[in-house]
């Protein structure tokens, strides 16, 4: 409810110029974020944004909460260690897929894996823009750069297999410029308990333009993505006319009304499944075969490292002689001179 | 204790424990070392491990050593030259024997010096004694496992148990040797097999029979006698350097009212910190037991920004793998402290054993004008001390702190007084005096020129930093080359005025010497030994060991100007004697260098000095 916000999105905006090139995805994102931020009703002051290297990592200067922006690839060790530390804090991770899968790929598999409670927006470009035009792991085998004259020889990563591969409990895509899906699945990672990887197909005007266009574009993208809901089946196309059903142990396309297939054949969409093999396979479809999937694939509770840190310590504290540090020296094998 | 055998009064001795890596010499030496030290001994010990994880048995690449070095007072090190070598197998006789002193004793597990541990030794005779010239020592031939096997009779416990419980045989042999009263390990053998009463019965019994042998045996083997040293009162227990880092850290996060925070990844010689941090949740310590070296330092860097004390802890490779998230800490300008448990190098190189090597890579090993202070403990216990110093500096200057310290020091072992309340200095965090809304993350104090520090959620007084260059006023993202300039000559200055907040350099000896020894780190119980031997036998030497190495003490260079000699010592090729050749050029510094994997011995220090004078 609007009226009862305390902040508006333009609180989270600091005094910076944003200098993002014109027509960067970027800059949606950034608003889409505040926006999310001022409808959860956030404090500037309990918001940590960390950031790595990379364009998309300039965002914690955008911000008006605390914000550390940080080392390339290392964004997710560091906000790790923030959100440890200090679980009060609400703790935002941007970056990018330079940033989080190649030089901080391990840091990043492993803090989904210990479902730390970050929010990490992963803008995915499929290229390196800082350093202006380079191929990342995320770009299509065959992809020409300046690094890749010739295309490359590689295999792209992708996010969502990566996350879910990493014993991910939370994951959904959006797309930049879907401005309401982009604040509800905000929304919904932030309030997800645990680490939460968003992967957002987002544009470089100046390297990698059009990138996504083929799934994106208004005339294409209702007939080439699919909107997941929860409990919801699941049905797409301009038409509301196409649907997903398992064949053997694959998806495939159908058609409502050819063949008799009726709405009711439809598969529906459980993201707090705990098996997490038809999310792999919903997060892994890609056009043409199939539509690609947006909106919260994954969304399973787990244990949450930091507030299982938190519940430890308080276990042990409960239980111990030992409440100061001199209470520990004097305990033991000591003896004492008179 | 009624002593018919000849008894000598001594000063300090070295007893050396060694066996097979699964005889239990490590606990047998400790419990020795602990019952010297509640007797009122000094004492100084020294671990040394196999290298390999579990070394084929009875081979020399499987012998474990513990070195305890006790005496009246003033022991500072583990001691060049064992008096009482305790050999449990062929293996550790052969390993040992070189480092006997001349008319020391030798006692060894007769049993175990059979045929097919003898070839394994590498001994080509039956007769080891013989073969390597050990007939000058005094040699007590005890069979061990024998009696061992006799003394439990009666007990229901199996074969395993029964070989497992020989180590406190020897242990009661050396008790008698050295006239120690055996029941502190009594207590000890009674608490820790609480669970398990035979086992229990069997080494109190095994323990007595080995203190029986002696008497036995009195008539031919000579005791040695060491009186209690008149020390400090208070409540005193024995503490290895690792240990006592990490206390020095939980220490200071207490009386900064800080959390504590380590981030780390285990790596010889430096994991027992992160494990007994760890183990540390009574007192609300967070460990956080990263992926990698990098994870660890950046989850010790996250946890200070968001208003913790954070630490890291590791060895040479690691404090190479974490040089970048260094840089990034320089420039954030947030405490943090990294220690170094150095290990021989380059690359994996010596991972068991010591050395200084990486000096430099601490002072000079990142990318652009990235000052930090470097500091270094220089003995097992005073780690408390310097890891609770580092902290402070860490917190008050806002600024990262390299801790070196070494192998050496890491599993060395020395007593300590538990600090009485205010031994230690407070710890003040420099919160800000700023109004909200007008926050300036880069307003310096005028003395120390920190910045201030602010604690994500606290409303008003958000910012942002990070590793690219910052307005010097304004604290926003500045690639103005002017504006560059003046905060690399700040940080630098920041630095340096730590001089003005840490102790003078000290001369110790004689202020006239002819010859001023330099060291620094944990040489310096190598080091004062052999200058305080020298000045008894009338040379006259002084030393200047060097615990802050960047800011250097402030009277630095009045110390070195009044010496015509300067020898610096250290455990590597020169790092420290081209470091004062760069800060202080106007002095001739000659060097005494060594890259063994080993610590000094106070022997080759003496003659080297008096080479150089």
């Amino acid at each position: 409810m609007e009226t009862d916000l305390k902040l508006s999105y333009t609180d989270f905006k600091s005094d910076q110029n944003v200098r993002w090139c014109p027509g960067c995805g970027d800059h949606a994102i950034l608003n889409t974020v505040q926006k999310a931020m001022a409808e959860l009703g956030l404090n500037k002051e309990e918001v940590a944004v960390i950031s790595g290297i990379g364009c998309s990592s300039r965002f914690t200067y955008y911000m008006s909460t605390y914000g550390f922006h940080t080392i390339h690839g290392r964004g997710s060790a560091i906000a790790s260690g923030v959100k440890a530390a200090n679980p009060r804090l609400k703790v935002w991770q941007v970056t990018g897929d330079g940033d989080a899968l190649a030089i901080g790929g391990n840091h990043f598999i492993h803090s989904v894996r210990r479902n730390i409670d970050i929010n990490v927006l992963l803008f995915n470009n499929q290229i390196y823009g800082l350093t202006k035009g380079q191929y990342s792991p995320t770009s299509k085998r065959g992809f020409i750069s300046k690094t890749s004259p010739f295309g490359t020889i590689e295999h792209p990563f992708r996010p969502g297999e990566l996350t879910i591969g990493a014993r991910g409990h939370f994951f959904a895509r959006t797309i930049d410029r879907e401005l309401k899906l982009c604040v509800d699945v905000f929304k919904e990672g932030a309030l997800f308990e645990g680490t939460s990887v968003i992967e957002i197909l987002q544009n470089c005007v100046i390297y990698n333009d059009r990138v996504h266009d083929e799934i994106t574009d208004k005339q294409f993208k209702d007939d080439r993505t699919i909107v997941l809901e929860h409990e919801k089946p699941m049905i797409f196309g301009k038409n509301r006319d196409k649907g997903l059903v398992l064949d053997g142990i694959k998806l495939k396309v159908v058609t409502i009304g050819n063949n008799g297939v009726t709405e009711n054949d439809l598969l529906v969409h459980d993201a707090e499944c705990e098996d997490n093999t038809m999310h792999l396979k919903l997060a892994n479809m890609e056009y043409p075969e199939y539509p690609v999937a947006l909106g919260v694939i994954r969304k399973v509770k787990a244990q949450v490292y930091d507030q299982a840190m938190e519940a430890q310590i308080a276990e042990i504290q409960k239980g111990s002689k030992i409440k100061t540090f001199l209470d520990l020296a004097k305990e033991g094998d000591v003896w004492e001179v008179k | 204790m009624g002593k018919s055998s000849k008894v000598i009064e001594v000063d300090k001795l070295v007893v050396r424990f060694s066996g097979d890596s699964g005889d239990g010499m490590q606990l047998t030496g400790t419990l020795f070392s602990h019952t010297s030290a509640i007797y009122g001994n000094d004492i100084s010990t020294f671990p040394d491990f196999p290298a390999d994880i579990r070394a084929p048995q009875g081979t020399i690449g499987g012998v474990s050593g513990f070195q305890v070095h006790f005496g009246h007072s003033g022991v500072l090190t583990p001691g060049d030259y064992t008096d009482v070598l305790v050999a449990m197998n062929p293996a550790a006789l052969k390993a040992n024997a070189k480092w006997m002193k001349p008319g020391g004793t030798i006692i060894f597990d007769v049993d175990s010096f059979d045929e097919k541990n003898l070839q394994k030794a590498g001994y080509k005779t039956n007769d080891p004694i013989v073969e390597d010239k050990l007939e000058g020592f005094n040699i007590i031939k005890a069979p061990i496992t024998t009696l061992t096997r006799e003394s439990v009779k009666g007990i229901d416990i199996d074969n395993k148990s029964i070989l497992r419980s020989k180590n406190m045989y020897a242990l009661g042999l050396v008790y008698w040797l050295f006239n120690r009263p055996i029941h502190h390990t009594e207590d000890f053998i009674r608490n820790k097999f609480a669970r398990k009463p035979e086992i229990m019965e069997a080494n109190l019994r095994v323990l007595q029979a080995g203190h029986d042998y002696g008497n036995i045996i009195q008539a031919v083997t000579p005791s040695y006698h060491i009186s209690p040293a008149e020390v400090r009162k208070g409540i005193y227990r024995n503490l290895n350097g690792n240990k006592a880092t990490a206390w020095g850290f939980l220490y200071a996060a207490e009386k900064a009212g800080l959390q504590l925070f380590l981030g780390s990844y285990p790596i010889t010689p430096a994991t027992e910190i992160l494990q007994e941090l760890s183990a540390r949740k009574d007192l609300g310590v967070k460990v956080f037991q990263a992926e990698d070296e990098i994870a660890g330092i950046c989850t010790a860097i996250g946890a200070s920004f968001s208003g913790s004390l954070g630490i890291t802890s590791t060895s040479g490779p690691g404090l190479a793998l974490k040089t970048e998230a260094m840089g990034l800490a320089v420039m954030a300008e947030i405490p943090l402290v990294i220690v170094n448990v150095q290990r021989g190098g380059p690359s994996t190189g010596l991972p068991t054993k010591t050395e200084q090597a990486d000096l430099l890579q601490a002072l000079f090993g990142r990318n652009g004008e990235s000052p930090l202070v470097v500091m270094a403990a220089s003995t097992p216990v005073n780690c408390f001390d310097y890891a609770y110093f580092a902290s402070k500096i860490a917190v008050e200057h806002m600024i990262p702190v390299i801790l070196l310290t070494d192998g050496f020091l890491a599993n060395g072992t020395q007593q300590w007084r538990v600090p009485d309340e205010g031994d230690f200095p407070d710890i003040i965090i420099p919160k800000t005096n700023q109004k909200p809304g007008e926050f300036k993350t880069y307003q310096r104090d005028s003395e120390k020129l920190n910045r201030d520090w602010v604690f994500p959620g606290t409303a008003g007084y958000e910012h942002r930093i990070g590793g690219l260059e910052k307005d010097a006023v304004t604290g926003c993202v500045s690639h103005d080359g002017l504006n560059h300039q003046k905060m690399v000559e700040i940080r630098q200055e920041k630095l340096e005025r730590i001089a003005n907040y840490i102790p003078k350099l000290e001369i110790v000896g004689d202020e006239n010497a002819d010859l001023l020894v330099v060291g620094w780190g944990g040489t310096y119980g190598h080091l004062f030994s052999a200058v305080e031997e020298l000045n008894a036998e009338g040379t006259k030497v002084a030393l200047a060991h060097f615990n802050y190495i960047n800011p250097l003490p402030a009277n630095t260079a009045d110390v070195l100007k009044r010496f015509k000699k300067i020898v610096v010592c250290e455990l590597n090729l020169g790092q420290f004697a081209g470091y004062l050749r760069m800060k202080h050029p106007q002095y001739h510094y000659h060097q005494y260098n060594k890259v063994q994997g080993q610590p000094f011995t106070i022997h080759e220090l003496k003659e080297a000095f008096l080479d150089l004078i």
